[in-house]
């Protein structure tokens, strides 16, 4: 046993060093070599900066009201400041408030995937592993769930538990995790008929061990393009609830509730609903970008096809 | 094949049940029904009597087996407001989110099959580049906010076209548009690598070493097989259609279904809303049955295993 680890351990050493040092370096040359890849990036890394440090170059405070300035069309200019992108209907200007609204679309995006993909994982690694009965009954919740539209299940969600910021974020944690556990049991009947699981258990590994050290680290890669996937999904979500007026509530700022004040002034202010909506498309853009990255860096069977 | 569509149906049922599980107890997260629809100034006694009324002094699960016999005869109870029939409502609202659907589906499918075809056979080209990029974007766009773009287009400066309702035979455009455009998106991409996978096989190549007009081959060897998970897709993103609808009917105010749910939500009609879920998954699922056994009868290599 003891020689078996030691013996592990070295090899993993020779195997790991050089690999490891220039990890970052490969991860930017495999970036720099494919467009997509580096746009995604770039526009996740823009947004989630924004998100983090939009109060230090928000050009005005997002909730400060000019009753003298409303309405105005975009390049509006006082003797408050400047307003590049306009002002809403309390004056407000549109471009501090398109800052403030990336926080919000960061946190739903990224809490509430990180809860489904969790709970999804879980599931479907358990749904696949253990088999028969079980998956069949558990694979039959999921059919069921995913029989209703993903928006349509979430807008009923809200609408009877009602709304807010964290009781959105975990409706859309507690809804999303269905795909998860579809693909990964999925995955895991794949993996689990593989030599190297065969292997492992007659090395003597017990059940969970080989469930957790085995299967999991191999069809966790699908999870992760599957991740980046739903974060676009469920920061479109978000808009179209706040839209609603069934998500996030005022004075909370999201890039949702601001598109349901601009459709208020439609005939007169286009500049309300036009440059959130173009927020909500670049950073769920960058999202699909990097999904389609890390799929075909991560998924061996896609790699090098279309 | 019988076997087939036998197990098909029971699966059907089986997940009609789940759904219906699922529906009855989400519309009694929010705790008590009665408590939430009861005007202010009733006394314990008159919310005691209410709740006779609609039933909910009786324990769950007797509550749950009246809700799904009664749904099953079609009957879903009464509106809290309309005091009618919820079905009475669904019906007469059903046809106009149907119209949309097929309206938005006929769009996505003439813009995304072509687009998607020639994208697979000029890969890697400028025009590939151009029709992926679209589809990205296309892909990214809250549907809603299209809409309202095509609003402020079309019915606000150019006053071409309605901006809300279901008067004139023109105002299914926008809505459709809206809804298509989201759905050629979602397609196309689809439809690339359905035909990518499709152009590499070996039939494909004898096809064009036989001598075969290039048109012949693309159209008669690689699209038909290309179809099958086209479908399947289609089938699948027409949740995202039906989904997709109820932003965008409230978006034109178009009098469907979804607008129908979003209006019973925001006044707490929990019956509409139970009833209005139930026919959203009920269409999703019959379609996707629908499609499965077509392309069993459509494709040989299934049908004859």
């Amino acid at each position: 046993m003891d020689v078996q680890h030691s013996s592990q351990a070295r090899v993993g050493q020779i195997a790991d060093m050089p690999a490891r040092r220039s990890a970052p370096m490969r991860l930017l040359a495999i970036l720099l070599k494919s467009p997509v890849g580096m746009a995604g990036s770039l526009i996740v890394t823009g947004i989630v900066l924004l998100a983090f440090f939009g109060p230090l170059i928000s050009p005005q405070d997002p909730q400060g009201r000019n009753l003298r300035a409303r309405f105005k069309a975009p390049g509006y200019t006082d003797d408050i400041g400047s307003y590049a992108l306009g002002t809403d209907q309390l004056g407000r200007d549109i471009l501090s408030r398109i800052i403030a609204g990336s926080r919000v679309s960061v946190l739903v995006g990224v809490v509430s995937v990180l809860i489904s993909g969790t709970l999804g994982v879980i599931y479907g690694l358990i749904s696949g592993f253990v088999g028969g009965i079980l998956d069949s009954v558990l694979m039959r919740i999921v059919d069921g769930l995913l029989a209703i539209p993903f928006i349509i299940l979430v807008i009923a969600i809200s609408g009877v538990v009602g709304a807010g910021l964290s009781t959105l974020i975990l409706i859309l944690g507690f809804t999303g995790w269905t795909t998860y556990a579809r693909v990964i049991r999925g995955e895991v009947l794949k993996v689990r008929e593989m030599e190297y699981v065969i292997a492992a258990y007659a090395l003597g590994q017990n059940r969970l061990k080989v469930m957790l050290l085995h299967i999991m680290p191999n069809v966790i890669s699908s999870a992760i393009v599957l991740a980046a996937v739903q974060v676009g999904v469920t920061i479109l979500a978000e808009s179209s609830l706040s839209f609603l007026g069934l998500g996030v509530k005022p004075p909370t700022v999201t890039w949702g509730l601001m598109l349901s004040d601009g459709r208020q002034y439609i005939n007169s202010a286009w500049w309300m609903t036009a440059y959130p909506g173009i927020a909500i498309t670049i950073t769920v853009l960058g999202v699909v970008f990097l999904g389609d990255w890390l799929r075909d860096l991560l998924d061996p069977n896609v790699r090098g096809r279309a | 094949m019988r076997g087939f569509f036998i197990s098909r149906l029971v699966q059907l049922c089986v997940t009609m049940f789940i759904i219906s599980v699922v529906v009855f107890f989400i519309l009694r997260l929010s705790g008590d029904p009665i408590l939430v629809v009861a005007p202010d100034f009733f006394s314990q006694e008159q919310i005691e009597q209410m709740r006779k009324f609609w039933g909910f002094d009786k324990p769950l699960g007797e509550q749950y087996l009246t809700f799904v016999t009664k749904a099953i005869t079609g009957d879903f109870g009464k509106s809290y407001l309309a005091k009618r029939p919820a079905m009475e409502l669904i019906l007469e609202r059903l046809g106009y989110t149907w119209m949309l659907a097929a309206a938005a589906a006929a769009i996505g499918l003439t813009i995304a099959i072509p687009l998607g075809i020639l994208s697979a056979l000029k890969r890697n080209s400028l025009l590939d580049l151009i029709i992926t990029s679209l589809s990205s974007l296309g892909t990214a766009m809250p549907s809603f906010w299209l809409g309202l773009m095509l609003i402020i287009i079309f019915s606000v400066y150019l006053r071409m076209l309605p901006a809300f309702g279901a008067l004139e035979p023109k105002a299914i455009i926008m809505p459709s548009v809206t809804l298509g455009v989201g759905m050629a998106a979602r397609l196309s991409r689809m439809t690339r690598s359905a035909m990518l996978e499709v152009l590499n096989q070996d039939y494909v190549r004898t096809a064009h070493s036989k001598g075969l007009l290039r048109q012949t081959v693309v159209m008669r060897h690689a699209l038909r097989n290309a179809l099958i998970p086209i479908v399947t897709v289609f089938g699948l993103q027409l949740g995202w259609l039906l989904g997709g609808s109820v932003v965008v009917e409230s978006v034109f105010s178009w009098p469907g279904l979804g607008r129908l749910m979003i209006d019973s939500i925001s006044v707490r009609d929990n019956t509409v809303v139970q009833a209005g879920l139930l026919f959203f998954a009920l269409s999703f699922i019959l379609i996707n049955y629908v499609i499965d056994v077509l392309y069993i009868m459509l494709d040989p290599r299934i049908r004859f295993q």
